[in-house]
């Protein structure tokens, strides 16, 4: 087993501050969410993100850590053909044996607390308006205690994924310094699992099968949170990238700026192409936009040159508005938040923009593969767990909420009270005296 | 059809993962990689249409 990496005290610190700005990057997607649905269930999906984090924080501190762990930790590997695959940690439950100090370990730790709450809250933006708030935490038990934390091991705790080039020569392993993958398209497929399981909205298709538009209740909120999201991903990427591509603080400079350019990509591109499409700028799908470039910078940030990193941006801006149509339209998969589309299709681009735009991996070859693997993994076996475990919750508890549920809207129906109580809608103040 | 593609989708990983241990030729290696990944992607084209809302 490789020694654990260290970090010098004024790294390790500075570490420390750039983790405490990723709780934003949940703020944001919480605003993105809760803003994106009718004003009958706002409330509702903010308390659920609220909620969501809780559980996902205290499950993966009892259990997940000890799958997950951190380089340099205790694993159980096995032998193929003479070569170590390392599975699993094996770190003992709640957290005995690790030292709360600034070692690599604890703020590994520390940031996956809050990576694992921001990839639990993304199926949220999906289930959103249907999904019970008991089966929302279910779902997080298990994605959090298991799920999760088997993926990033095998992606950030010295796994075999990671491993691949010094195992097989395939580049330099598997490359997801700020997640892309491990939180945003574990994320996105778990939200598909989630919206498979409990259909769309009531009165979202109608029976030719054509969508109906159901906008969101509150822009300038969705707007707000994506402010708070571009905070919280520049802590995010570049602690990943710190802890887990080793890349000294100096580079964070860089890091930052390209997880900006991507964002602002992003949202120029998703702008632009809804002008040309609708006639009009679409502000919520130009969100959309700017959330797709923040999640497509979180693999490869760390590896861009500026310029790669607003391509890499602007191509993620408009695949999230094609991406968006495509799954409502011909799929007929009912997104509210288009989790789906930023973060599973913007998190897959991001994963191969390691290869194809960064120089991770340069003067290695397969760096390509590496990531296809990755991505191969993610699809299938991480998503047929995910949506494996989501069907057996179902079984002993359904996932969607009872019809009375959808109309009353999910503040009344699970909370009692509305979000806003003194908005009263008066039809006579729409019409002319 | 829905378990049909997710069946798909263990296998086409299976056919990947398999790869690193039995291929040491990067060219083979990558041939069955990709293949594994179309495995895949019939294996989620099935689940996808098979989960579409019914016109009608």
């Amino acid at each position: 087993m490789a020694a654990s990496p260290l970090l010098s005290e004024t790294s390790a610190t500075f570490c420390l501050v750039l983790i405490l700005l990723v709780p934003l990057a949940g703020t944001g997607l919480a605003l993105v969410n809760s803003g994106l649905v009718r004003s009958r269930s706002a409330a509702h999906v903010m308390l659920a993100s609220l909620v969501i984090v809780s559980v996902a924080a205290i499950v993966y501190v009892i259990v997940g850590f000890s799958w997950q762990g951190a380089p340099g930790r205790p694993a159980h590997v096995f032998a193929i053909g003479g070569k170590p695959w390392n599975w699993i940690a094996a770190e003992p439950l709640f957290l005995r044996g690790l030292r709360l100090d600034l070692s690599p370990a604890s703020l590994v730790l520390l940031l996956q607390v809050f990576s694992v709450g921001l990839a639990a809250m993304i199926p949220l933006g999906a289930g959103a308006e249907r999904w019970k708030l008991g089966a929302a935490c279910a779902s997080t038990v298990l994605l959090a205690g298991w799920t999760y934390p088997l993926f990033a091991h095998w992606v950030w705790s010295e796994g075999w994924l990671s491993k691949l080039g010094a195992m097989y020569g395939v580049g330099q392993g598997f490359v997801d310094s700020g997640g892309a993958g491990t939180i945003h398209v574990m994320g996105g497929l778990s939200a598909i699992s989630i919206v498979w399981i409990v259909g769309p909205r009531r009165g979202k298709y109608s029976d030719d099968g054509g969508p109906a538009a159901i906008p969101a209740h509150n822009v300038v909120q969705v707007l707000a949170g994506c402010m708070f999201a571009w905070m919280g991903w520049l802590g995010l990427n570049s602690a990943g990238a710190i802890l887990f591509n080793h890349r000294d603080p100096s580079a964070v400079v860089l890091i930052l700026l390209n997880t900006t350019l991507s964002a602002a990509a992003g949202v120029l591109t998703s702008t632009i192409v809804t002008r040309m499409r609708f006639g009009r700028p679409d502000a919520s799908l130009a969100a959309n936009g700017w959330m797709a470039g923040l999640v497509a910078s979180s693999a490869a940030a760390a590896f861009l040159k500026p310029p790669t990193a607003i391509l890499a941006g602007a191509v993620a801006g408009g695949l999230v508005v094609f991406a968006i149509d495509q799954l409502e339209f011909r799929l007929t998969i009912d997104d509210p938040g288009g989790v789906i589309s930023v973060h599973a299709i913007g998190g897959l681009w991001g994963l191969l923009s390691v290869a194809l735009l960064s120089d991770a991996g340069s003067g290695v070859g397969g760096q390509w593969l590496a990531q296809l693997i990755g991505i191969a993994t993610l699809l299938g076996f991480v998503f047929p767990l995910t949506h494996g475990l989501n069907l057996l919750i179902d079984r002993i508890y359904a996932h969607r909420v009872e019809t009375d549920g959808e109309w009353q809207g999910m503040d009344l129906y699970e909370l009692g009270a509305g979000a806003y109580p003194e908005f009263v809608v008066h039809s006579d103040e729409f019409t002319q005296h | 059809m829905k378990l049909a593609g997710f069946l798909l989708l263990l296998s086409g990983w299976g056919i990947v993962v398999s790869t690193l241990p039995l291929l040491p030729s990067s060219g083979a290696r990558a041939a069955f990689v990709l293949a594994g990944m179309a495995v895949e992607l019939i294996g989620l084209t099935l689940v996808a249409r098979s989960h579409r809302v019914p016109k009608g």
